[in-house]
């Protein structure tokens, strides 16, 4: 049976921009004859995703994650192919859809900027058709999740950067929404609310089933949010799995750090693993995975270690690479 | 229940967070109202060579006449088109895309509240235009005032909608309000501001019947002042212009929205 809320099939979208040269002659010959260039910002993509689940959308500036985010929430038609989320074809903005749906974007801002968020979270109930007793409920249980309370009735202008993106969180989620497009949630924010915009998610995810689709250059977000990653490079997806299983792809191999009683030779590692550091005791070495354990165990047995340590390479710098070459390989 | 996508708590909270937001800017709006006394200026022109006699205006109709434009204008002006333009800039038009509620709705309830936070100021100019000129002093009857009102809502109607058709084009060009500052010039002269349209020449009189413009002042202006005014004729063209430029918006925005790239979102 066929489990997917979300359905992306064949799905491509080809923006039409107009190239300009520098300079005067440029702007003349841009007035009187402008050059239009296809550019394909999402490249036949399919993927499923279903009921509950929280998805990470990975990719460099520019790869194609927010046009896809925009297409899925039917915001943008696409060129070709088709989305269908929880059986509605997003495009045709139904009532029913829209009141399933929201988009959060972590640089744009619904709330009225003069006013205190609460008079924008009343008009958000209003216009979802939120009774006023169960509005007033709803606000309540989502600020205590987001710890808000008094920057309520505060007119947003005033509000840190941190605040204003937990209103517009509440504001966005007022109707209950059970699919969640997350552009960038933390875009901005410092560490303490980025933490807490993350376990408000989760938080929300655990109670509500709701399914959330994320990207976000923070790797933070990623890790502590979405077991499932998809990984999108110049518009092309290349990448549909678990998150470790991605590292474990891009990182086959585990730095091992220890440090010995005596002096040794760099030489004496030699068929242990990859010698990356050699200085004052201190030896460092890249091991694959599936050798780990009898690696270490024979470091263990033929040297004096007072000390080791097994580290993971830092997901971002993984990431980084990744983004990068655009592919596994 | 809902008609058009409204429900009595929707036009409530709309209106009132609207009004609560133009509050906010209640200077900037005095001093939009205090830029509209183009008519008070036409007024000492004509005045001046007492030209409104030509086209059978005494001096008392022609004060009459002005103030009364100044007030349709008061109530009637439009700016959907550059807040919206704004708006689809920056990528604010998209959250208000993915609700349940068309998004001009809330362009429209902006408009009201700005005219109710616009009305005290509209009295106390209109209270000063008396002071100076307490000949001109008169009160029109209810059965008027309510059709000048009437037909203010409609010169409204057909402003908003005429913006809201050349908003629509934003969806195409990030400069769409240009559009709408070739339509000015026409207003201008056409609408009644500058003067009434009595004083044209009966072949520019002909061919401004068949555009909007006149139903924008000239005709609600004439009807606060209790000047000679075809009625029936009036609010039969406001109908058939609002019945017009309805469905163009409606179409051109299904057409713009298929088009919007949610640019700067």
């Amino acid at each position: 049976m066929n489990n997917s809320l979300i359905e992306v099939h064949q799905l491509s979208k080809t923006y039409k921009v107009a190239d300009k040269e520098p300079g005067f002659k440029g702007t003349v010959q841009h007035f009187f004859n402008r050059k239009m260039q296809e550019v394909p910002a999402v490249k036949n993509v399919n993927f499923s995703i279903n009921k509950g689940e929280m998805v990470g959308f990975l990719g460099a500036n520019g790869a194609g994650k927010t046009t896809i985010l925009k297409m899925l929430c039917g915001l943008i038609y696409p060129t070709s192919g088709y989305v269908l989320v929880g059986g509605h074809s997003p495009q045709r903005r139904q009532e029913d859809f829209l009141k399933k749906i929201t988009l959060v974007m972590g640089q744009k801002q619904q709330l009225i900027w003069d006013l205190p968020p609460m008079d924008s979270l009343q008009v958000n109930a209003a216009i979802y058709g939120v009774q006023e007793k169960e509005a007033k409920k709803r606000i309540n249980d989502l600020a205590e999740m987001l710890e808000i309370g008094e920057e309520l009735t505060r007119p947003v202008r005033k509000l840190s950067l941190g605040q204003r993106m937990k209103a517009e969180l509440l504001a966005s989620l007022i109707h209950n929404p059970s699919v969640l497009f997350l552009d960038e949630p933390t875009l901005g924010l410092d560490i303490n609310a980025q933490s807490r915009v993350r376990s408000f998610l989760a938080e929300y995810n655990r109670k509500t089933g709701a399914t959330v689709l994320l990207t976000s250059h923070y790797m933070a977000d990623i890790t502590a949010l979405c077991p499932r990653v998809l990984c999108i490079h110049k518009g092309e997806l290349f990448y549909d799995g678990g998150l470790e299983s991605l590292t474990n792809k891009l990182s086959p191999k585990r730095e091992v750090t220890f440090e010995l009683k005596s002096k040794s030779k760099p030489e004496d590692f030699l068929g242990y693993g990859v010698l990356q550091q050699h200085s004052n005791n201190v030896v460092t070495l890249l091991i694959p995975k599936n050798e780990l354990t009898s690696m270490v165990s024979k470091l263990l047995t033929n040297f004096d270690i007072l000390d080791l340590e097994i580290n993971d390479p830092p997901i971002d710098e993984v990431i980084g690479k990744l983004f990068n070459s655009g592919s596994l390989e | 229940m809902k008609v058009a996508g409204l429900s009595k708590r929707i036009i409530r909270s709309l209106l009132s967070t609207q009004y609560a937001n133009m509050l906010e800017y209640r200077v900037e709006i005095a001093l939009w109202a205090l830029s509209g006394v183009l008519p008070f200026i036409m007024l000492t022109l004509w005045s001046n060579n007492d030209a409104g006699s030509v086209f059978g205006f005494s001096q008392l109709d022609l004060s009459r006449y002005f103030l009364s434009a100044f007030l349709v204008r008061q109530f009637s002006v439009v700016w959907v088109v550059f807040s919206f333009e704004e708006d689809a800039l920056l990528g604010k038009l998209s959250p208000y895309l993915l609700q349940p509620l068309h998004p001009l709705w809330r362009y429209v309830s902006s408009h009201l509240a700005e005219q109710l936070t616009r009305l005290p100021f509209a009295v106390i100019i209109a209270a000063i235009f008396f002071l100076f000129n307490p000949e001109s002093f008169w009160i029109p009857s209810i059965g008027k005032f309510c059709l000048a009102w009437l037909a203010t809502l409609l010169s409204f109607s057909i402003s908003f909608l005429l913006q809201s058709l050349i908003a629509a084009f934003c969806f195409w060009s990030e400069k769409a309000s240009a559009f709408e500052r070739l339509l000015f010039v026409p207003y201008l002269f056409l609408s009644g501001l500058l003067a009434p349209l009595d004083s044209f020449p009966p072949s520019v009189l002909k061919l401004a019947a068949w555009t909007p413009f006149p139903y924008l002042i000239n005709f609600p202006a004439k009807i606060l002042s209790d000047l000679n005014v075809n009625l029936l004729g009036g609010f039969i063209s406001q109908i058939i212009w609002i019945l017009i430029l309805l469905p163009l918006v409606i179409i051109s925005w299904k057409a713009g929205v298929r088009h919007y790239t949610a640019m700067g979102a």
